[in-house]
């Protein structure tokens, strides 16, 4: 479905890229020996080259290079065996040398593709221009003091992947799902944590619009995007100034924007206003990055199986509809527990547990997979119980919240609990007789051509025996009696 | 090219460095000089000539990934002409 | 123990020689220094900081190592280190306002290399500010005298630069070496402005970690010397591989003095013909002839070649390097280190921190430097200046085919007056025009003093080798040191005029 913006002149179309800053995931910084770790107090993390101290000089670090090219080869990118870093220079509180070492004209990675699936279960490429190393800036406080603000250079220097992507979103919902996977991706590759809320994952947003069929028109960017419904919402709110702007019989300028959540629209940025000529040059204290073939391709074969084909996999291997097998690879560590518990079991029956009553417990209790009190191994002994009759289905989802609340393995809540599934027949007799003793008058509706009427008589039996009959003897026990 | 004042305001913008309207006059003669004389290697053909950006001809060494550096926070702060605490402190910036 | 003066007249080989032999202590041998640089100093300028308690402790340490057995290749050394290079609590101002209180919290590789080998420091040198300059008298610390002047002269000439304090320092023996570096001429054109000897090595030879950088595709440290053979000892314990500078080449050290002694029988030597240039004085073509006769003799073989680009090597350099000290100077912006003026908002305060910061020849190479690489000029300047640099290094790669080093004149003059040549900068560039193709190509070259102009004034010549062979620049410049037998000395200098 095309997504469009009704506005007075007809029809307009919005035009999305996206770039996305991901932190590589490292012990040290970029270019310096320290600690690229998150959250340390204010300017411990930092070494006299972070500060641009005189006479200090980048080495590169081979971790930062290794993880860009494992991105890049997770974006099915071309890898470039000869790259170069620039300088990118403007002048800026949180930038001590008054320059970003970037890379500009020769990256390391060069044009790629992902997938990102729809709502409506299409799926659509989009287009992954490039993915260059570069350095993260520092911290402005702004708020501490009325009149001055605090600069803290932790974050100064720290590995930064930029992924370009090329002006192929159309939609705030497609931007959505381009991140989601891109994050998707870069957490099973680990090379980056993908988590928006500490800023490990940022995206400034480029947004045009045009009527179909029209060229590009101007577009602005939205800087420092921190999470995917915000961008969502940024993306519309930009889409709808631009028109108003080009309706009035304005044009749009090209600027840099900031998303104002609070009030949920954008504003331009001062800051950025006369930042326009970085006089990129390539850094003269660094050579030129070559890598060696045979240490990408090594690369490559060590790459993890990666989202897209872990989801065929699942499909083919698993028979799951491509819904299902799309929410089970989201995340590495749920596909991992998929397909521990699916492995000797029901594959769909699996699924349905995953998807529907264990990620309701977890939601219901505030944790994820990771933190789940509930292992793969235990989940799947009580698919077990229920697959022996040991318990049955509605008891399970009993044990299931037990198990969830206290981290006890299955067999040890039904032990714990006398869960057991009852198929003593005598037992089930004796239950059928008191339940048609006392509902005399159900029992006469039953006998006057009332069929619906036995599931009733089903409930009240399970209900008499506290849930733990076996549903199919039941049945058979009611069928015999009433026949 | 020649430089006109304006474009001397800019660039020194640029640059960060503040300059009065008597120095961009002078910076204009001396500048443009410069500049006339550079214009010489417009003589020379560089057709097909991949250009030269460092004076070393090799390869660059990586480092181990390994926390060497940092932890040093009061050096750090030693020489700065303006903190506040833990903090090096400037005119507040709006963004 | 010797007399105070005739301490004076030993090189640093000799100084090192008798240090070992105990026939003089580290202590005397810093004490006469730091005397006679409390006596000249004032009237030549050469020390911007001059480090008395810390150079003292560093003898007394050297004396002790001495009394041990121990000693290193510079055990007891007095050197002046170029204000350039980062010294560990010890101010460290690049002869510029800006740094005008700044203590590094750390120490350069090279002065690092140097205390390790147990030399002692006297203080640091004054220079152009940011090494931007060939006369010295763009320092913000003020000008340097050159200790040299015209017989029966009274005007005060220039040491040349940026290196000029550590070669007035040098020539005047207020120190038995200085460190230097040379960007595009830096330590060469002062060398041959004060009659002494300096090298440039190749670039990678030595670290530039802690050396505040004025254009780092091209700034290579390298040594001041009285002569080849104490350059050698110098660059000997200044070069080696650093882990921390990317441009750092993983190669070994040679025994530098030991090439010296080596001799250029069978050598091939290149004469540039394009360094014949118009209006050079005929005393120093007569002079360079003189220096290729020598080694004619001493069994080289003479050999025309061409370096076709040599006249666009100025240009060249005063695209690049303007471009890269542009964006290098940028971390001088009053936030965590130097000078801070006050302004009402950040960019008042970085415009006014710059404006009282920098001198007139900083701020016209940033100016430069900014434009060259801004939107629409970067390929009608930077970019083509890169490729010309191409050209030059060709130049050097088809000639060192050919011939084993090169000799050419240092300077296309001697030392000129202070204020002489102020008003135009181009002219004022014009004296690195024989020193920069050097360091647009990488390769080494030496400066060694090889005679007197008719005024009485020291003229070098410059050898220049292959990459990473400086041996053999050592090997040519040493015979033609011996063969020139240059004895002459400043009329300004410890020992003399007390």
């Amino acid at each position: 479905m095309t997504y469009t913006l009704e506005g007075n002149t007809g029809t307009w179309e919005v035009v999305i890229g996206l770039e996305v800053h991901a932190q590589v995931i490292s012990q040290s910084k970029l270019f310096s020996g320290a600690s690229a770790t998150y959250g340390g107090e204010p300017n411990t993390q930092v070494s006299f080259v972070d500060a641009a101290f005189p006479g200090m000089l980048p080495v590169i670090n081979r971790e930062c290079v290794r993880q860009a090219v494992r991105t890049g080869l997770g974006l099915n990118a071309h890898i470039n065996l000869v790259s170069r870093f620039d300088r990118k220079n403007y002048f800026y509180a949180d930038l001590p040398a008054g320059y970003q070492i970037s890379q500009y004209a020769h990256p390391i990675v060069g044009s790629g593709t992902i997938e990102i699936e729809l709502a409506d279960g299409t799926s659509k490429p989009i287009g992954v221009t490039r993915l260059h190393l570069e350095q993260d800036a520092g911290k402005s406080l702004h708020d501490q003091s009325p009149t001055k603000s605090f600069i803290d250079l932790n974050r100064c220097g720290v590995a930064l992947m930029e992924i370009v992507s090329e002006p192929d979103l159309r939609s705030p919902e497609e931007a959505g799902a381009y991140l989601r996977k891109m994050r998707t991706i870069l957490r099973y590759l680990g090379t980056c944590d993908g988590n928006m809320e500490e800023g490990s994952m940022r995206a400034d947003v480029n947004v045009s619009v045009r009527h179909h069929g029209e060229p590009f028109r101007t577009r602005c960017e939205i800087k420092n995007v921190n999470s995917v419904r915000y961008v969502m919402l940024a993306i519309e709110a930009e889409a709808k100034r631009q028109i108003t702007v080009w309706e009035d019989g304005g044009a749009v300028q090209q600027e840099t924007r900031l998303f104002d959540v609070a009030r949920g629209i954008t504003r331009s940025m001062r800051s950025k206003e006369d930042a326009h000529d970085y006089r990129y040059f390539p850094d003269p204290d660094l050579l030129p990055l070559v890598l060696e073939e045979d240490w990408v391709a090594a690369l490559r074969t060590q790459l993890p199986e990666l989202p897209d084909a872990k989801k065929s996999r699942f499909m083919h291997q698993f028979g799951l509809p491509v819904y299902d097998a799309g929410v089970l690879v989201a995340e590495q560590a749920t596909a991992d527990f998929y397909e521990t518990l699916a492995t000797g079991r029901d594959p769909k029956q699996a699924a349905n547990w995953m998807m529907g009553d264990f990620f309701a417990a977890l939601n219901r209790t505030g944790r994820d997979i990771g933190n789940s009190p509930v292992s793969a191994a235990n989940l799947g002994e009580l698919l077990d119980l229920m697959a022996d009759s040991t318990i049955n289905g509605r008891i399970a989802k009993e044990v299931l919240e037990e198990m969830v609340e206290t981290g006890e393995t299955a067999s040890a809540v039904v032990a714990r609990k006398g869960l057991r599934q009852v198929t003593d027949t005598g037992a089930i007799d004796a239950a059928v007789e008191q339940v048609l003793a006392g509902n005399p008058d159900k029992l006469a509706e039953f006998r006057g051509g009332r069929d619906k009427l036995f599931g009733f008589f089903v409930g009240q039996v399970m209900k008499a025996m506290a849930g733990k009959g076996n549903p199919a003897l039941v049945n058979e026990a009611l069928k015999r009696r009433l026949g | 090219m020649a430089l006109d004042p304006a474009t001397i305001h800019r660039i020194a913008k640029l640059a960060r460095i503040r300059i009065e309207d008597w120095q961009a006059a002078q910076l204009e003669q001396e500048l443009n000089g410069i500049l006339g004389w550079i214009e010489q290697l417009n003589e020379v053909d560089v057709e097909g000539v991949e250009p030269l950006t460092g004076g070393a001809q090799m390869a660059m060494k990586m480092r181990d990934d390994v926390v060497t550096d940092g932890n040093i926070r009061d050096l750090v702060l030693a020489n700065a002409p303006e903190r506040e605490g833990v903090f090096y402190a400037v005119p507040k910036v709006v963004e | 123990m010797m007399a105070g003066s005739s301490m004076f007249d030993l090189t640093l080989a000799q100084a090192r020689a008798a240090l070992r032999a105990r026939k003089i202590s580290a202590a005397d041998l810093t004490n006469a220094y730091l005397g006679a640089i409390e006596a000249l100093n004032p009237e030549l300028n050469a020390y911007i900081t001059v480090t008395p308690e810390l150079a003292r402790a560093q003898a007394a340490a050297a004396d002790a190592a001495l009394a041990r057995g121990e000693h290193a290749p510079l055990t007891g050394i007095p050197l002046a280190i170029k204000d350039l290079f980062c010294t560990e609590g010890v101010r460290t101002t690049a002869g510029s306002r800006i740094l005008s209180n700044f203590v590094p919290p750390y120490e350069s590789t090279v002065s690092g290399n140097l205390l390790r080998d147990g030399a002692v420091f006297l203080g640091k040198a004054n220079l152009d500010e940011f090494a931007m300059g060939s006369s010295n008298m763009t320092s913000a610390y003020g000008a340097v005298t050159n200790p040299w002047s015209q017989p029966g002269g009274n005007a005060r000439l220039v040491p040349g630069g940026s290196s000029g304090g550590s070669a007035a320092a040098v020539a005047a023996r207020l120190a038995l070496g200085a460190t230097a570096t040379d960007t595009g001429g830096s330590i060469r054109q002062p060398a041959s402005f004060c009659g002494l000897a300096g090298i440039k090595p190749t670039y990678g030879r030595c670290s530039r970690w802690g050396v505040v950088a004025f254009a780092s595709s091209l700034d290579q440290a390298g040594p001041i010397a009285r002569n080849a053979e104490d350059c050698a000892i110098l660059l000997g314990s200044m070069a080696g591989h650093d882990p921390k500078d990317s441009t750092s080449a993983d190669v070994a050290v040679p025994d530098f003095a030991a090439a010296c002694a080596r001799g250029v029988r069978g050598l091939r030597i290149g004469v540039p013909r394009e360094y014949r240039m118009d209006g050079m004085p005929p005393e120093i073509e007569a002079l360079w002839q003189r220096g290729l006769g020598w080694l004619r003799a001493e069994g080289a073989e003479i050999v025309d070649v061409s370096l076709p680009h040599t006249k666009y090597g100025l240009a060249t350099y005063y695209i690049v390097a303007p471009a890269e000290a542009s964006s290098n100077l940028a971390r001088y912006d009053g936030v965590r280190f130097g000078l801070r003026e006050a302004g009402a908002d950040l960019t008042e305060l970085y415009e006014a921190t710059r404006a009282s910061g920098f001198g007139a020849e900083v701020k016209r190479r940033i100016l430069i430097g900014t434009y060259v690489l801004s939107a629409g000029y970067y390929d009608a300047y930077y970019l083509r200046a890169q490729k010309v640099r191409a050209l030059i290094l060709q130049d050097f790669t088809r000639a060192f085919h050919d011939v084993d080093a090169l000799v050419t004149p240092t300077t296309p003059s001697a030392a000129f007056a202070q204020g002489e040549k102020m008003d135009d900068p181009i002219k004022m560039y014009l004296n690195d025009v024989f020193t920069v193709p050097a360091n647009m190509a990488g390769v080494p070259g030496m400066s060694i003093p090889a005679g007197l102009d008719d005024a009485g004034l020291p003229l070098g010549l410059q050898v220049l080798g292959r990459p990473f062979d400086e041996q053999t620049v050592f090997a040519v410049a040493a015979t033609l040191e011996r063969a020139a037998g240059f004895t002459a000395l400043p009329s300004m200098r410890a020992g003399v005029r007390a």
